[in-house]
């Protein structure tokens, strides 16, 4: 177990560094910060002064060496825009994004596990039918339309729901809709086809044998097993619900981290960008971390098979 | 592929005009409709778009499609806030949304196969290095890549294709090597090996097309989510800018008109579900008949 867990954390650092590298150097590559922090007609000495304070004069590897441990300590620099430390302004609108992750992840996989199980148990039938067709639309039709096609349909319409703002429970609801679209889709088919092979298995086929009632069979033994690999696949499709959260923050004006990254970028504010793409990036890899480590408690052949 | 004697039973004989006309019929032919007709649509734009793209025509802005009260005959689909005509300018973005996804997986295609390749046929020390760093990469998310790399770059066209094409060779690579690893085991190989064959020669003709058949599945599947991934990041105006046309931009045009203008968000968006949705069912069916143990990566 402690050899599976060390392995695993090495693992993430190494993901992490490798995130850290890559926008290191495209930050580099994207040609000298001088131009647009001065002005464009600054006279070269100014411009020498610069260049020396910010140590862009120096070779890459210390560079990257003093990047990564302001990194560490949180420093990322100023916003060029609000001339606030960027980090903070990626920690403010991090509840936001989270709380929006999570609530479409749990709505998802409250719709999707049951549909899934039931559709495995009797393939073929209605539900079943109906659970492939939203597994195919899900996963076809693009999450920023479905968002708005419900703003169409349920504020402009009916005019039954808010189109943006965060506070009330009314305002979360379309946003986990949109985010949890695609997710749902993906979970759907995986549960089900993970499901059906577990069903045809060999101790399935015992506990139905010993005369253990259809519910027990299914309840205890089947999803238990079939639950492995729809956890590992809920911590893969998280990096894809947060880059979903960057569309839907921009729809319905939620004040999240996504929504803070989009307009970074188009202001051209390089210090919110790297803060926050290593946020979300320490984020996404925290909890690829803690899901592999419940995988490895629930399925015990995970943990004693490192030799 | 069902055995001849399942075959016998289910469609009375065993002659092969029988297993074809079995095969057109299992032929998801919605999705090759939809296919076909977004290629034509996108190839033959000038020909049969109504008004030119970019045509503007303020005194018909905002019109509704055909078959509402406001309608304008000349305009099927209706208009945008300039006047043009959003069914030729959905014929046109198809022409990008098309050329950004295929330039795209042919990047990613090459490099990751190129990759695989090498790392399952020399093994050793290539291959580990080449796992790990495919590893990275399929571990990191798209989104957060994207926005690194266009967020420092700019958002441009060839920008847009440059993102696609190197966020997502990884699974080809790990896909590609996986095959690699088992093909080169196979006899004709190892007797290629053993005749003297250059190792290009042998990668080249007796191992790649073996793993032809789960690229193709594997791109064709693909399309459908690089479709919705450039499609995503023009709406965030992010990938294809103005005055070039994308599904996707077209939909981030029309949220501001949502609540009076409704086609011009509808129409882009059911462009977009329904190639991607043919990709899909493509895909699932080529999986089914080339290759049933194919397990994407």
């Amino acid at each position: 177990m402690k050899k599976f867990l060390f392995k695993r954390i090495l693992q993430s650092i190494i993901t992490l560094i490798g995130v850290t590298i890559i926008v290191f150097c495209i930050v580099r590559l994207s040609g000298d910060p001088t131009n647009v922090l001065l002005p464009l007609d600054a006279p070269e000495e100014v411009r020498i002064q610069v260049y020396k304070h910010l140590g862009l004069d120096k070779p890459w590897p210390v560079q990257y060496l003093t990047f990564i441990t302001n990194a560490v300590k949180g420093d990322f620099g100023e916003s060029l825009r609000w001339h606030v430390p960027a980090i903070s302004l990626v920690i403010d609108r991090l509840p936001a994004t989270i709380e929006l992750a999570v609530v479409s992840a749990i709505f998802s996989l409250l719709i999707a596990l049951p549909i899934g199980i039931a559709s495995s148990i009797r393939p073929g039938s209605i539900l079943d039918s109906l659970g492939k067709t939203i597994a195919l639309l899900g996963q076809a039709i693009p999450p920023f339309w479905v968002g708005m096609m419900l703003i169409l349909v349920f504020a402009v319409n009916l005019n039954l729901l808010p189109t943006s703002g965060r506070g009330e429970w009314k305002q979360i609801i379309m946003p986990a809709i949109t985010i949890g679209w695609f997710f749902t889709a993906s979970v759907m088919r995986l549960t089900r086809s993970s499901m059906l092979e577990v069903l045809r298995s060999e101790y399935i086929k015992l506990a139905r044998i010993k005369g253990l009632s259809e519910l027990f069979v299914v309840g205890k033994h089947a999803i238990r097993n079939a639950a492995i690999p729809v956890i590992t696949m809920i911590s893969l499709q998280f990096g894809a619900i947060l880059g979903g959260a960057v569309i839907t923050e921009t729809i319905f004006t939620w004040p999240g981290m996504g929504r803070l990254m989009v307009e970074a970028i188009f202001a051209r504010d390089y210090s919110v960008v790297q803060a926050g793409v290593l946020v979300f990036a320490t984020l996404f890899v925290g909890i690829n971390l803690c899901v592999d480590l419940l995988y490895g408690f629930l399925d015990p052949r995970i943990r004693y098979e490192e030799r | 592929m069902v055995s001849p004697e399942i075959e016998q039973v289910t469609t009375g004989s065993k002659g092969i005009f029988r297993r074809i006309i079995s095969r057109i019929r299992t032929l998801p032919t919605g999705s090759i409709i939809i296919l076909v007709l977004v290629l034509c649509g996108a190839i033959l734009a000038p020909l049969i778009a109504p008004a030119p793209p970019a045509k503007i025509d303020i005194r018909h802005s905002l019109r509704p499609p055909i078959w509402e009260d406001e309608g304008v005959p000349g305009h099927p689909l209706g208009t945008d806030d300039l006047g043009r005509d959003i069914l030729s300018r959905m014929l046109y973005g198809a022409r990008i949304s098309l050329l950004v996804s295929i330039c795209a997986i042919a990047i990613s295609g090459s490099l990751g196969t190129l990759l695989g390749l090498l790392a399952g046929y020399f093994g050793g020390w290539y291959d580990s290095i080449i796992m790990r760093v495919t590893d990275t990469f399929l571990s990191i998310p798209f989104m957060l890549m994207a926005l690194a790399i266009v967020g420092v770059l700019g958002p441009s066209l060839t920008n847009i294709i440059v993102v696609l094409g190197i966020t997502n060779w990884a699974k080809y690579a790990r896909m590609v090597r996986g095959e690699t690893l088992s093909v080169r085991e196979l006899d004709y190989v190892r007797l290629a090996e053993v005749a003297g064959c250059s190792h290009w020669r042998t990668s080249l003709y007796h191992i790649l097309p073996n793993v032809a058949n789960s690229l193709i599945i594997l791109a064709t599947l693909d399309l459908g989510r690089v479709i919705i991934m450039e499609s995503a990041m023009s709406f965030l105006g992010l990938g294809v800018q103005p005055p070039n046309i994308s599904w996707g931009l077209m939909v981030a045009e029309g949220r501001k008109y949502l609540s009076v203008a409704w086609w011009y968000v509808t129409f882009p968006g059911v462009a977009i579900a329904l190639t991607v949705l043919g990709g899909n069912l493509l895909g699932d069916y080529l999986r089914d008949i080339l290759d049933p143990g194919f397990r994407k990566a």
